[in-house]
């Protein structure tokens, strides 16, 4: 498999959410908007490259049976740098997002991706399947916000589209629960032609 | 009065799963039958419950003391791991029926992101060591009734004609979200 | 490189390795955004204080002090002070009576007691119902009235207040937030 298919794989192919079924939570929780799933899928993204990168540079120095551990010392230390970071320079979102910023430490995506590649490929290829799975991240997760932002409050990106109220329930819980329901179900479909 | 509100809130009205989502992947994943989603949701509640005493005494003895608070997710996460490998060894050691029933549960647990979670929310919502334990046992009891009533749920469609496309995660998530609608009825009853 | 075998001894080794590498770059990055975490607090503190009294050339933030609401608990008043001059109080009150937890708000009067501005610093209710309080055309209404003229409550109740449709909790809630504010204000300066 060459970088760039590497790179891509994460879009679709093996979208963290849509396919893979991975870090549900934050996906439901934080597409409210569309905005806050970005800025989620972002911090994710950070995360997730940093992360693997660590982590296939010290594949050969920690030994087998306290891997584990080990990687979630290092995604918890990104995941705190992200949030003091976030805290500080985008305290707004932040807010916004609250609980799910340290919550990143147990979002399956991250520890199945060290633990599925990065410890097993090189620096540089860790780096590209982090990015690039992070961008499938923050791909579905804005187009889920984008979705229920325009169904249920008739904007996108905070910039109306349609006037009136919406459909309230699509930002509301279980709104999400059935947006991402579809969202598979139509993926599914897609896959299976 | 201020538990029962505690405990009113959490089970029914701000639902770990169906308002706060937290815990969704075992609530997506073990939810195929009712017995499993009763073990899992077992050993949930067993897991937040010494979780959440554990990192509130860890907080407030340690990272408050030393002024590391930042510190916080790196600690707990960590805790809560080794906490869950302990509760394994000893319950293979102590009772082989519970372990039998629980244990296959138990590595799983460590992901699931309501223990964090609720550990987290306990001590931002800064509850005592009572009203953190009582707020962890609830949440857990929501989370086990949410997963009891989809797997009932789920049992039945098995019987059901469903379109390929909408069939598993696709087909739950859709029933996810018609409890959460029934979940949200209960906003408002504690005035 | 040849890979590292799992003998106790490495285990240990690299394990406290990488907490203490961990520890030290969180350390660092916790010093480096002290700063920038408690400035971007006080911002939005002072520009919620810059919203709602009339202009003041003093820093309310330095000079802030406390009123007893009557019933134990307080609120901090944020005077504004022109040229030796008090021209208003920012409140930084609050209510529990809100859909889902408390709504925070702070409120701004001139020193008779008019109302200048109001403005949410924090509130969880439901999304496009409650959450409009946030919204001009809900809040501004109360700007330029005076609570001992302008009967504070909803109009369901006999009051002056129109309340948000489908959101009479949060409107109540929001009238009993600015009351609390005014009643303390008004007692505290009595004195």
């Amino acid at each position: 498999m060459n970088q760039f298919q590497n790179f891509t794989k994460g879009f679709i192919k093996e979208n963290p959410i849509l396919v893979l079924v991975l870090g549900t939570c934050p996906t439901l929780a934080t597409t409210s908007s569309s905005l806050n799933g970005m800025g989620m899928g972002i911090a994710t993204t950070f995360v997730l490259i940093g992360s693997n990168v660590v982590i296939s540079l010290l594949s050969n120095v920690i030994p087998d049976k306290v891997r584990i551990p080990a990687f979630v010392v290092i995604i918890a230390s990104f995941v705190t740098i992200v949030d003091l970071l976030m805290q500080a320079y985008v305290p707004g979102l932040y807010e916004k997002l609250g609980i799910f910023i340290p919550l990143i430490v147990v979002n399956c995506i991250v520890l199945g991706r060290a633990e599925a590649y990065a410890c097993k490929n090189s620096v540089f290829s860790s780096f590209i399947d982090g990015f690039g799975m992070g961008l499938g991240f923050t791909m579905a997760l804005g187009i889920l916000g984008a979705f229920r932002e325009l169904v249920g409050s008739g904007s996108v990106f905070g910039h109306k589209f349609i006037n009136g109220d919406g459909i309230l329930v699509f930002i509301l819980a279980p709104g999400a629960f059935m947006a991402l329901g579809y969202l598979i179900a139509l993926i599914n479909r897609f896959k299976r032609t | 009065m201020e538990y029962i509100l505690i405990i009113i809130s959490a089970v029914f009205i701000n639902n770990v799963v169906l308002a706060q989502f937290l815990g969704i992947c075992p609530f997506l994943g073990v939810s195929n039958k009712v017995n499993t989603a009763l073990g899992m949701a077992g050993a949930v509640t067993f897991v937040i419950v010494l979780a959440t005493m554990v990192t509130y005494l860890i907080q407030i003895y340690v990272l408050n003391k030393l002024g590391i608070g930042f510190m916080q997710t790196i600690t707990f996460i960590l805790v809560i791991a080794a906490l869950v490998q302990m509760v394994e060894i000893i319950l293979k050691k102590v009772s082989q029926p519970l372990y039998q029933a629980l244990g296959i549960f138990l590595p799983l647990i460590t992901t699931n992101c309501a223990v964090l979670g609720v550990a987290i929310l306990v001590i931002k919502k800064e509850y005592n060591l009572i009203e953190g334990v009582v707020f962890g046992a609830s949440t857990a009891i929501g989370f086990g009734l949410a997963l009891v009533i989809l797997a009932g749920i789920r049992e039945q469609l098995e019987l059901v004609d469903i379109p390929k496309g909408m069939k598993g995660v696709s087909i739950s998530l859709v029933i996810a979200g018609i409890l959460a609608m029934a979940f949200m009825g209960f906003t408002g009853i504690v005035k | 490189m040849a890979k590292t075998e799992s003998t106790f001894r490495n285990m240990v080794l690299s394990l406290t390795l990488i907490s203490l590498g961990a520890s030290a770059c969180l350390g660092f990055v916790y010093q480096m955004t002290k700063e920038p975490i408690e400035l971007s607090v006080l911002n939005k503190k002072l520009s919620a204080i810059k919203q709602v009294v009339p202009e003041f050339n003093n820093n309310p933030n330095d000079e802030m002090y406390r009123l007893p609401t009557g019933d134990g608990d307080s609120l901090d008043i944020y005077p504004a002070i022109k040229d030796s001059l008090v021209v208003g109080y920012a409140v930084n009150t609050y209510t529990k009576k809100g859909f889902s937890g408390v709504i925070s708000l702070m409120a701004g009067f001139k020193p008779d007691g008019t109302i200048v501005n109001i403005t949410v610093l924090d509130q969880k209710e439901t999304p496009g119902l409650g959450t409009k309080m946030t919204e001009p055309l809900f809040k501004s209404q109360f700007n330029d009235k005076n609570p001992s003229l302008f009967n504070m409550k909803v109009k369901k109740d006999g009051g002056n207040v129109d309340a948000i449709t489908a959101a009479t909790i949060s409107s109540r809630a929001f009238c009993d937030a600015v009351q609390r504010a005014y009643n303390t204000l008004q007692k505290g300066n009595q004195k």
